[in-house]
């Protein structure tokens, strides 16, 4: 049954790949990117079950709050082209 | 595992399998940045629910404390993350212009290029 979950994961990070390529504006993209960083966390835990290793989670975890932040960080470079400004327009 | 167990594990991994596949489907296929994200952001908190709690059966069934909490808090992360997530790329590419395709928009262009 983890089998199957993982094959879905898999296609649906396939679908995801299609539309950051697709993508017309970055916006896309980077949605794409995150919800390919969201199907790598559930992937990973499947995959720990389906190998008998849940040790896997941490993992996980890690990659979701990575996910987190990577996103965030490139959406302020977009935003404001600049990672190190801290307030609008100064 | 009981039957019963393995029945529930089935269901509930299988449709967060499903609802993984309906999203990204809809991530490809739908007209503009916004509804997109609703497809990505509405399966990202459903399809995470479904798929880590038929993970947790088994852990709980079995009485593996360590792993459950570890599964509790993948959920509750991705539970506050990937709204903020979306929050943060909606306000971000609005801004930035990127105005939602509207009905009547839909209809121009289709009487635009027949």
């Amino acid at each position: 049954m983890f089998a199957a979950a993982a094959l879905g994961l898999l296609t649906a990070m396939a679908l995801a790949i299609v539309r950051a390529l697709l993508g017309p504006t970055i916006y896309d993209r980077i949605m794409a990117v995150n919800m390919f960083g969201t199907k790598t966390v559930l992937l990973i835990a499947v995959l720990g079950f389906l190998a008998g290793r849940p040790d896997f989670l941490d993992l996980a975890l890690l990659y979701a709050l990575m996910n987190f932040i990577g996103t965030i960080a490139v959406l302020k470079y977009v935003r404001y082209r600049d990672l190190g400004q801290s307030r609008y327009g100064e | 595992m009981s039957l019963w167990a393995e029945i529930l594990v089935w269901i509930l991994v299988g449709s967060g399998a499903f609802f993984t596949i309906v999203g990204a489907w809809g991530v490809v296929r739908l007209p503009d940045l916004y509804t997109r994200m609703h497809a990505a952001s509405v399966t990202d908190t459903l399809a995470t629910f479904l798929i880590l709690a038929g993970c947790a059966v088994p852990v709980l069934l079995a009485g593996d404390w360590l792993i459950a909490i570890k599964l509790f808090f993948i959920l509750v992360f991705l539970w506050f993350t990937s709204p903020m997530a979306s929050y943060a790329l909606a306000h971000a590419a609005f801004f930035d212009g990127d105005k939602p395709v509207l009905d009547h928009d839909l209809t121009e262009d289709r009487e635009g290029s027949a």
